[in-house]
């Protein structure tokens, strides 16, 4: 009864939130689950529970291997759209970290892509990929044309292979920034006196970096990863305005959307919860992680 | 949004100090250092600012002279025929948007404070497990919820379109505001302050109302930016759960830009007419939108 008083109004005040993301996230995960195992392949409804079948005929009996084929397209993207925005963001915390006279005017411009949207950015990246080269050079192969670096042309995401290697870099433009912001913060983190003991030391600029402020950087670039990691996972409104819903750019998290379109809800589903599974597997380690660093240092 | 060193919440990013910067002597190597900084930290300003130049210059074009030739140069005839195409195609969505963004916004900080208050400081058995499950809840893909979502709205009898909107946005952004408040609050209310409420006997409602809240400013003002600004922004939810008729802009604008031949004119007013109130939010409020981005410190 004393326990109830003392905890009782903090839960009290709690509950509608728990109810809620119970009912909404986990509620509703348990039932696209049932939706996955179930033969719910067009709008007429269930006839019964079919176990793993929708799952195991993604990876077997899929038509062109169409969700092999996604799964290929994200990879690419995912490793372009990683080690694009890790660069870029590290470079650029590292170039302002150094002192640049108006740092406070870079920063805000090279981070402006987080505060517009995939679907109004990616009507500028369409035309800057314009795929046309040669005389029918658009976009940015304009650019390579005039300066004289026609090699640099390309075709872009229309490119059977590599083109999600393409569709990574409207993401890498617009997520560098974000990544920088985390990186300028780790640097701004690490204690004044480390650097001046390096100094007292006698180390150079590249070994304080090397052997001092790098090293004090792994927290923020794990962090940086993992977020950025599942991110790239979830990539549907940027392909979706890029080059809308089609073969050549599908990822899972737009197969989904296309199998809804045409009322196969249990394939849908289960490609749901396989992607699920993927951010899944990134993410709960590292909240577990961050939840244990924390009661030990808090 | 996550980061594990990040400092307080909300001091996002302060100018280093000047002691941390390199006193160097003007020797060539040092004088040629820097000239390849700025050279590059201003060809990388260039790259960024690229597709906005490119938004400007072709929404003020004039249909003739959108080709493959002069792409790039400044319009010959600056028009704002673009212009007034694309508001009157987004112009409905547009309003509606206000409508979903901002008690998105308000209503989701409300809930992020009170949770964020009690998780910070009554930290009952099992606190831990339940913030985990909480933030959970913000990383997973909305697509393994979508499916019965769209069941349930129409089961339990909310409006389509915006009201629909609001409703799921409230929802899933309550892990992001939970995050936020119980970070600002574990780092800038003093336990004191707290324990002061304690010993003269006010419950833990009456200190959340009259102690934490009129303190709490900061932080709705990071919360508020960052829902506004991802309910605005949002694709996923709005195309699953309405359509150009009865949804946000973002829905509006990849009609008018989707089509087969776009008229990229109008596409390119249309995406800077969408982009234009989180801009501003951005410009005006950058500092605390910066803070949303690195309050997500899930470890305080």
């Amino acid at each position: 009864m004393r326990r109830l008083r003392h905890w009782g109004p903090g839960l009290l005040l709690l509950s509608p939130s728990l109810i809620l993301l119970a009912v909404f996230v986990y509620g509703l995960i348990a039932w696209t689950i049932k939706v996955s195992v179930s033969d719910e392949h067009n709008a007429r409804g269930s006839k019964g529970f079919v176990g793993l079948e929708n799952y195991t005929s993604l990876f077997t009996s899929d038509i062109n291997d169409r969700f092999v084929h996604s799964l290929k397209n994200l990879l690419i993207f995912t490793v372009v759209f990683m080690v694009g925005t890790m660069l870029l963001g590290l470079l650029w915390a590292f170039l302002l970290e150094r002192g640049v006279k108006g740092e406070g005017f870079f920063r805000t411009i090279y981070l402006f892509p987080m505060a517009v949207s995939f679907i109004a950015s990616g009507v500028v990246w369409r035309w800057l990929m314009n795929p046309g080269t040669g005389d029918d050079a658009g976009g940015i192969n304009a650019i390579f044309a005039g300066l004289h670096l026609d090699f640099l042309q390309n075709t872009w995401w229309t490119n059977p292979d590599w083109g999600m290697a393409a569709m990574a870099v409207p993401a890498i433009w617009q997520l560098s920034g974000y990544v920088m912001a985390l990186f300028l913060a780790g640097f701004r983190g690490i204690p004044q006196e480390l650097r001046e003991a390096a100094a007292v030391d006698g180390a150079s600029t590249y070994r304080l970096y090397r052997n001092v402020i790098f090293p004090q950087l792994t927290p923020v670039a794990l962090s940086a990863l993992i977020i950025v990691g599942h991110m790239s996972m979830k990539m549907f409104d940027l392909i979706m305005s890029v080059s809308g819903a089609q073969w050549l750019t599908e990822v899972p998290a737009v197969y989904v959307w296309q199998a809804l379109l045409t009322s196969d809800y249990s394939k849908a589903a289960a490609i749901s919860i396989i992607l699920l599974l993927l951010v899944a597997i990134v993410i709960v380690p590292y909240l577990v992680y961050t939840n244990r660093q924390e009661r030990s240092t808090g | 949004m996550t980061t594990t060193s990040a400092p307080a919440p909300l001091s996002a990013l302060p100018d280093a100090p000047l002691s941390a910067r390199p006193v160097s002597p003007n020797t060539p190597r040092v004088v040629i250092g820097r000239i390849i900084k700025y050279a590059l930290v201003l060809f990388f300003l260039l790259v960024v600012l690229m597709p906005a130049y490119v938004l400007i210059v072709t929404s003020f074009k004039s249909g003739s002279e959108i080709g493959v030739t002069g792409q790039w140069n400044l319009p010959t005839h600056w028009t704002t025929a673009s212009w007034q195409k694309a508001w009157t195609a987004l112009q409905p969505s547009f309003l509606r948007t206000f409508e979903l963004a901002i008690p998105v916004a308000v209503i989701s900080s409300v809930l992020g404070a009170a949770n964020g208050f009690v998780l910070s400081r009554w930290r009952f058995p099992g606190a831990d497990v339940v913030f985990t499950l909480i933030l959970f809840g913000m990383f997973i893909p909305y697509q393994a919820v979508m499916i019965p979502l769209r069941d349930i709205v129409t089961t339990i009898g909310i409006q389509p379109g915006i009201p629909t909107l609001v409703f799921v946005h409230c929802i899933y952004g309550i892990p992001i505001c939970t995050l936020i408040f119980r970070n600002y609050y574990a780092t800038t209310v003093p336990e004191e302050l707290v324990e002061a409420g304690r010993v003269d006997g006010a419950g833990l409602l009456r200190t959340f109302w009259s102690i934490i809240l009129p303190i709490s400013i900061p932080g709705f003002v990071v919360t508020i930016i960052w829902q506004f600004t991802s309910a605005w922004n949002d694709y996923l939810f709005a195309i699953f759960l309405s359509n150009t008729r009865n949804g946000p802009i973002t829905i509006a604008l990849n009609a008018l830009a989707g089509a087969q031949s776009p008229d990229y004119a109008a596409s390119m007013a249309g995406a800077l007419i969408t982009s234009l109130p989180t801009l501003v939010v951005y410009v005006l409020l950058g500092r605390w939108f910066i803070g949303g981005l690195m309050a997500g410190s899930v470890k305080s």
